[in-house]
């Protein structure tokens, strides 16, 4: 792994074992995330991307190993002793996990009222500045269930948002996403970082997203982090398994 | 050696069933007093839980009554004991029949609903959802559902045995032609506070099963649709055991405290 000055740590992750089904998925992975910075988590389906962020704000606990978020070790923690932790950060899940019985609206103010809000006008004035966030002004009075996709996964980085974490975690943003929107979201990726410092951990599979937001690229590869670095680093790796995975290649016969 | 292996499996699964229901009924207790409990929630369960399973209610006391009432007249009326009908029906009622039958339907109906929503709220990510957002599953979906369910369970209750009384008094008088003033006069004299008290007390039990049977297989359904299904079925199945097998613990523990026809 390469070793890079900055700021502070915000996550640190060390040496995470974690066994699915008597299938080991994650083997040892360690790895540091920095203050402010987009960090893209890289590999292949399956892999255990997913399942290494769910780590990072105590979804799931580790076998072994530990998860550091700022200076609290939250691996092992009880569920309720994982609230004040889970408060500064935010997370998008791969297929939005919207509220399925509360509107749009309510489903991006639920965070706040959640958190003491009780004044509806400032939560109507959030959720609207939300919502013309991820451009989705006007949807406000839908169900979930009236949504595309994409628009779901938008309504949901608005939820995730809404509150200003000071870290984000996003499993697969643009996946399932028509390119123009995909864009977009990984814009206000970079414009969240640029503007409020929030520090991102980004799973994807898409290597213009990966190109276009990271600050650094990890590889999860056999459960390990099998690379480290910036952008221009896994450019110009002539690694076959990064080659592999950067241009696409199966190696399966046509 | 395979049977005694597998019954040996079976009491341990079903032990390890029991204490997972505990810790979820310590969890809610916990959410209570030290989570933040949400009123309007509440009030919106006891609508689900209570309010609209109204109907339901009414329909199965009514006829269980007047089912019960017409056999028992039938039995009573070789013995000349007609009037009889009231305190035995009423008594049943209260005691065993408006409880039992009345949790069997709400099982049947709020404990399915219940499974399938949180089941589906487990599959598509929505209880990961809320812990991400630093809320407590059990604090916002298991405590709403405990405290709706100890508020309407005995009203349910209270109304499947009156109207189920009440069928019967309307059936043995107005039809079988059975005298009104002796009828209520036996109904009155057989019947107590200790009836009364019981058919409250278990209706309030049986609410606490479906809530945690029905709430604890929602939120461990796994394997999406299929996983969902089987919960629900699963939860209906469970808490209607639960309620049969907790009626007669019940009965022999409350009969100590409230016995009958004294």
């Amino acid at each position: 792994m390469t070793e890079h000055a900055h700021p502070s740590e915000v996550i640190t992750v060390d040496n995470l074992v974690q066994t699915i089904g008597g299938q080991e998925i994650l083997r040892g992975f360690s790895l540091k995330v920095y203050q402010g910075e987009t960090l893209v988590l890289l590999g292949r389906s399956g892999g255990g991307k997913s399942v290494f962020l769910r780590h990072l704000i105590g979804l799931m606990q580790p076998v072994s190993g530990t998860v550091t978020v700022g200076q609290e070790v939250i691996s092992g923690l009880q569920e309720r002793e994982l609230a004040k932790v889970r408060r500064s950060m935010g997370m998008l899940f791969q297929n939005g996990a919207l509220f399925d019985s509360l509107t749009v609206a309510d489903n991006v103010a639920f965070p706040l009222r959640e958190r003491g809000e009780t004044d509806e006008t400032i939560v109507s004035a959030k959720v609207e500045e939300a919502l013309q966030m991820v451009d989705l002004a006007g949807h406000e009075a839908k169900m979930p269930v009236n949504l595309s996709g994409g628009m779901r996964k938008r309504v949901a980085l608005a939820r995730a948002l809404v509150n200003q974490p000071r870290c984000m975690l996003y499993d697969e943003p643009t996946a399932g996403l028509d390119p123009i929107v995909a864009d977009s979201i990984d814009l206000l990726i970079r414009r969240l970082q640029r503007k409020l410092g929030v520090t991102s951990i980004v799973v994807t599979h898409d290597m213009k997203s990966t190109f276009t937001i990271a600050d650094h690229v990890a590889l999860l590869h056999e459960g390990r982090c099998y690379f480290y670095g910036t952008c221009d680093q896994l450019r110009a790796s002539t690694d076959p398994v990064i080659r592999d995975f950067v241009e696409g290649r199966s190696h399966d016969e046509p | 050696m395979a049977p005694a292996r597998y019954v040996g499996d079976l009491i341990f699964s079903f032990a390890r069933y029991l204490g997972d229901l505990a810790l979820l009924a310590g969890e809610t207790v916990r959410g209570i007093f030290h989570g933040q409990v949400r009123p309007q929630l509440v009030v919106q369960q006891i609508y689900e839980v209570g309010f609209r399973s109204q109907l339901v209610v009414l329909i199965t006391g009514a006829f269980t009554g007047a089912v019960f009432a017409t056999q028992t007249y039938f039995q009573f009326h070789r013995l000349q004991m007609d009037t009889a009908v009231g305190p035995v029906v009423s008594v049943s009622m209260f005691r065993e029949l408006g409880p039992v039958l009345c949790g069997l339907m709400v099982a049947g109906r709020v404990g399915a609903a219940m499974s399938a929503e949180l089941g589906t709220m487990k599959v598509t990510e929505q209880l990961d959802a809320l812990r991400a957002l630093a809320v407590h599953p059990v604090d916002y979906l298991v405590v709403p559902r405990f405290l709706a369910m100890l508020v309407s369970m005995p009203l349910l209750v209270a109304e499947c045995i009156g109207v189920g009384i009440l069928a019967a008094y309307l059936l043995t008088t107005q039809i079988l032609g059975v005298s009104e003033a002796y009828y209520v006069h036996n109904m009155l004299h057989f019947t107590g506070g200790r009836d009364v008290a019981m058919g409250l007390i278990k209706g309030m039990v049986f609410g606490v099963v479906i809530v945690f049977v029905s709430c604890h297989q929602g939120l461990n359904a796994r394997e999406g649709a299929v996983g969902v299904g089987r919960a629900t079925t699963e939860a209906v199945v469970i808490g209607s055991l639960f309620i049969l097998v907790v009626n007669f613990f019940l009965t022999m523990t409350l009969n100590i405290f409230f016995p009958a026809g004294k």
